[in-house]
């Protein structure tokens, strides 16, 4: 594995299964009463968010603490981006404070490959436009793993025969891309549910315009966020038409086999692609995704600073 | 511990492992006055097996005196997170602590295959603290090969072996072998 996580494609399979391992051993320091251990310390996690973000910040933060590093948080509006500073002198500055790993949110896609060339730290893509959102997608393949007991690692398993369907808004969307690929690693079979409007220009998924036609035929229902800010665009005739078609109304609801797992990535819009209240859900793992968010979160950060490259110190690695 | 080498040595065979695991479980038999209140803990990987063996060693040894026996108390800890050498060699994923128990209180034998340089148990011992205040920790290994880099020592053992830095030592229930080169 490199040393920053940009995109599920960089990571690859093994390096996905590897991260999902580690999780696993995240996830039992957090179950502990005192959830923290001394992994990381003396490394600074630097936050730099450009786009709004409740749990992604939150559950990084939580995650670095949790591994004993350091943190910071850069928020753009009270910098010095507002004085004209350039993107890449601010990240130089932070970086020459002493920073092992910056964990980047940017509305442009791209934005994290564009810092890797001007820091040597790490740098973690926690969502660069309409691109890619890896450790959203990690965090459900993880939920997915301990929800139906489908043990995928380093060592085997897989996803095979899992039928999912991602519903929503597929073109604006980096969790539906980064989740999807993540989901195909591991074997299951994807399918958009998507108005022809919001389907990226490419792509080679199957596609069905209509949340009905596989809805009885799923294990899985991933639902995304309509993005109500793109209405203005005019891609969707009416968000109720938008639930009527898309949305996770009681009457699906009810159609939803006992075994079907609902996942959400966050922020929900009630009334809208979730129609009904999910706390009623039998299926729900929307919680469970936000908790495992930090298991997950704590993988990545030890996997990136907690790594090197000798091979031992002493030639040897028994007590 | 797979090194492609040529110089292999067997020093123990599957009989001698055997009457180590035995004398071990009677000493800690002997040492704890019984096992009331004591658990075994092996640490993660390599310990594990011999947590469990002379967890049987010890019930087995139970049942053939008076009473009966208490079923011992056993789990085991993962140390990676709190080793000393984080950032210098690559993150191995290894297994799961598993301490369901209590251990306020508790006396804690810690196990595992080969004791070394101590910074295993060194980390072993900070993990376990995180779980709760033990009354004491004991420490248990099958082979002792020396090069101990911290003042740690353990109170069972069931070989001192002297090896060289350059060597390494494989230990199974099939017995120990000394390969020349270091592993990894």
């Amino acid at each position: 594995m490199s040393r920053s996580l940009l995109s599920i494609a960089e990571l690859g399979e093994t390096g996905l299964r590897r991260l999902l391992d580690i999780s696993e051993h995240m996830a039992e320091v957090n179950r502990r009463p005192n959830p923290k251990v001394p992994a990381l310390r003396g490394k600074t996690v630097c936050n730099v968010f450009f786009e709004d973000s409740t749990r992604t910040r939150l559950s990084f933060e939580t995650a670095a603490k949790r591994l004993s590093a350091d943190t910071m948080n850069f928020s753009v509006s009270q910098s010095s981006l507002n004085k004209g500073e350039s993107l890449r002198d601010t990240v130089e500055t932070i970086a020459a404070m002493g920073v092992d790993a910056f964990v980047i949110r940017h509305g442009s896609s791209g934005a994290p490959w564009q810092l890797g060339e001007w820091t040597s730290a790490s740098v973690i893509n926690a969502g660069d436009g309409w691109h890619a959102h890896p450790t959203q997608a990690l965090l459900d393949m993880y939920t997915v793993r301990t929800a139906l007991n489908r043990p995928v690692s380093v060592d085997g398993g897989s996803f095979d025969g899992l039928r999912v369907a991602m519903v929503g808004d597929i073109k604006h969307s980096r969790v539906a891309r980064s989740t999807t690929e993540a989901f195909k690693l591991l074997g299951a079979d994807v399918t958009w549910v998507s108005p022809k409007t919001l389907l990226p220009p490419t792509h080679d998924e199957n596609v069905v315009a209509n949340l009905d036609q596989v809805i009885d035929d799923i294990d899985i229902l991933y639902l995304l966020r309509m993005q109500n800010e793109r209405m203005s665009e005019a891609l969707v005739p009416h968000l109720r038409e938008y639930t009527a078609r898309f949305g996770l109304t009681p009457e699906r609801a009810a159609r939803l086999g006992q075994h079907v797992l609902v996942m959400h990535p966050g922020p929900m819009n009630r009334g809208v692609e979730m129609a009904v209240d999910p706390g009623e859900l039998p299926g729900s793992v929307i919680n469970q995704q936000v908790t495992n968010g930090i298991s997950v979160r704590m993988a990545v950060l030890f996997e990136l600073l907690g790594s090197g490259s000798e091979n031992s110190l002493t030639g040897n690695t028994e007590s | 511990m797979n090194t492609p080498s040529d110089v292999r040595k067997q020093v123990l065979g599957p009989d001698d492992v055997r009457r180590a695991i035995t004398r071990m479980a009677h000493e800690i038999i002997e040492r704890n006055r019984g096992t009331a209140g004591v658990a075994l803990v092996g640490i993660q990987t390599g310990g594990v097996w011999v947590a469990e063996a002379l967890a049987a060693e010890i019930s087995r040894i139970e049942a053939a005196e008076e009473g009966g026996a208490d079923s011992i108390v056993i789990g085991s800890v993962d140390a990676s997170l709190y080793r000393d050498d984080i950032g210098l060699r690559p993150v191995s994923p290894g297994s799961v602590s598993d301490l369901t128990f209590t251990v306020d209180g508790v006396t804690v034998v810690l196990v595992d295959d080969v004791l070394y340089t101590g910074r295993t148990v060194r980390a072993a011992l900070d993990a376990i603290g995180d779980y709760g205040r033990p009354k004491a920790v004991q420490l248990a290994a099958i082979v002792d090969r020396g090069h101990r880099e911290l003042p740690i020592r353990p109170d069972f053992v069931g070989k001192n072996l002297p090896t060289s830095a350059e060597e390494s030592v494989s230990v199974t229930p099939d017995g120990v072998t000394i390969t020349q080169g270091t592993d990894t």
